[in-house]
């Protein structure tokens, strides 16, 4: 279907964007890469009047590196994740996660900011960000305020965010000699969303074994979904193959998965306990640990 | 209305544009090019694929209004050019059109492997090419098709 009417503004600073934002109130939509909001508005989801263009906005761009953390702005797109050799060596979860996000001609256009603003449960950036525990530094006309990732997702499509607020950047800590990291999905065409999908953390110990381990699960429920019960089977534990089958086993109590176009709920936490172990073995195994 | 001035396939054009006009029916109904495809018209087939500053996008998931001051790149561009004579020739010479519909798409993102992955393999082909994914199935010769292009640049 075509997009219904609507107007088009651009924002040449934040400044401008709060001004058009309190002209236009509730009836004006953000608009970033697009690549999420104008194919639903292609099927008459929504209905703004006015979609304010925030791409020229020069503060909401950039990745920088600081106090042993990296900041993405967010307009950092996919694509950008993907061949950026600060987020390749520091957040390396992210660059993994890119080339699973659509194809490359949205990847080109589809920004970070835009992804964990929409909050679709089966979308990968929003489970990575929680997994390296990030914190969002979000924006509005009252100044500057930080949220955990954690607090951030909080329900189907639904964020911390408030209405004049956007997400000014993204802070995650850098990764070290000690954190693993790992992303696996699975989906029935390459680019689509996943059926069902696992960012994983870990720090480990000099001999080894698992200090501290972030799972988050995403395709699974209302948002990304956090394993507590599987990441505490690992911690204190050498991530060999009877620790990973525990942690497998506890995903029965951390996921209650809905049924959906892809399957039942017993097919989905299937599918979660596979890629459990697809995720923990890899990041087991030395030779991927070295490389 | 809305006043853009852009670069399409080298020249400069200037038009007046609705806000909700996306960039393949600027294309296709303000400037005449047709070879660009509106398919699903919510980014899910790729028939849309164009350049915009020398990236591939959806067309359809672009406003028009947005592009002003863009270069604008098409299958006719590429065609003009000559940079798409080679995947062409290599299109013809397998039968890799399956239906047609999605070939200029397939050429825009063939054309941006070619550009920016000339070592790519089948399997990376075949990823890259994923976006543009249609009704039809198999895509084999339309992956011998680049692959016989990569293999002839080296």
């Amino acid at each position: 279907m075509k997009w219904p009417a609507f107007g088009y503004a651009k924002a040449s600073s934040l400044a401008d964007l709060w001004r058009l934002q309190a002209e236009h109130g509730a009836d004006a939509r953000i608009l970033a890469g697009g690549q999420t909001l104008l194919a639903t508005l292609a099927f008459r989801l929504s209905d703004p009047k006015l979609l304010i263009d925030i791409t020229r906005i020069a503060a909401l761009r950039g990745i920088t590196l600081a106090d042993g953390v990296l900041r993405l702005g967010a307009l950092t797109r996919h694509a950008d994740l993907a061949r950026d050799p600060q987020v390749a060596r520091h957040a390396p979860l992210l660059a993994e996660a890119a080339p699973l996000i659509a194809h490359p001609a949205i990847r080109n256009r589809g920004t970070i900011g835009g992804s964990l603003a929409y909050a679709d449960p089966a979308a990968e950036l929003p489970a990575c960000i929680l997994a390296l525990d990030a914190t969002l530094i979000l924006a509005s006309p009252a100044g500057e305020r930080r949220v955990a990732a954690r607090d951030f997702f909080t329900g189907l499509f639904e964020t911390a965010l408030r209405p004049d607020e956007i997400i000014l950047a993204i802070e995650v800590p850098v990764a070290t000699d000690a954190t693993r990291s790992a992303i696996v999905e699975v989906a029935r065409r390459s680019g689509d969303y996943a059926m069902a999908g696992l960012a994983a953390c870990l720090r480990l110990a000099g001999d080894g074994r698992v200090e501290t381990a972030r799972l988050v699960y995403f395709g699974v429920g209302p948002g990304p979904v956090p394993a507590p019960r599987a990441a505490a089977a690992l911690e204190g534990r050498a991530p060999d193959a009877a620790t990973i089958a525990a942690a497998a086993a506890a995903l029965a109590q951390d996921l209650d998965p809905p049924a959906d176009l892809h399957g039942s709920p017993a097919m989905k936490l299937h599918l979660a306990r596979v890629l459990t172990r697809r995720a923990l073995t890899r990041l087991a195994t030395p030779t991927e640990i070295a490389a | 209305m809305m006043r853009i001035t852009l670069m399409v396939n080298g020249e400069p054009v200037t038009r007046s544009v609705e806000p909700r006009r996306h960039l393949i029916d600027f294309l296709r109904l303000d400037l005449g090019l047709t070879g660009s495809h509106a398919g699903c018209e919510h980014g899910v087939c790729g028939a849309c694929t164009v350049r915009v500053d020398g990236e591939i996008v959806r067309g359809c998931l672009v406003l028009a209004a947005s592009l002003d001051g863009a270069a604008v790149t098409t299958i006719e561009g590429l065609t003009d050019t000559g940079e798409g004579a080679a995947l062409q020739a290599a299109f013809i010479a397998r039968n890799a059109a399956q239906c047609g519909f999605c070939t200029p798409g397939m050429l825009m993102a063939a054309a941006d492997i070619v550009q920016h992955h000339p070592t790519a393999t089948r399997a990376e082909i075949r990823e890259h090419l994923s976006g543009n994914y249609c009704r039809c199935t198999g895509y084999q010769a339309i992956v011998d098709a680049v692959e016989s292009v990569l293999e002839a640049a080296r």
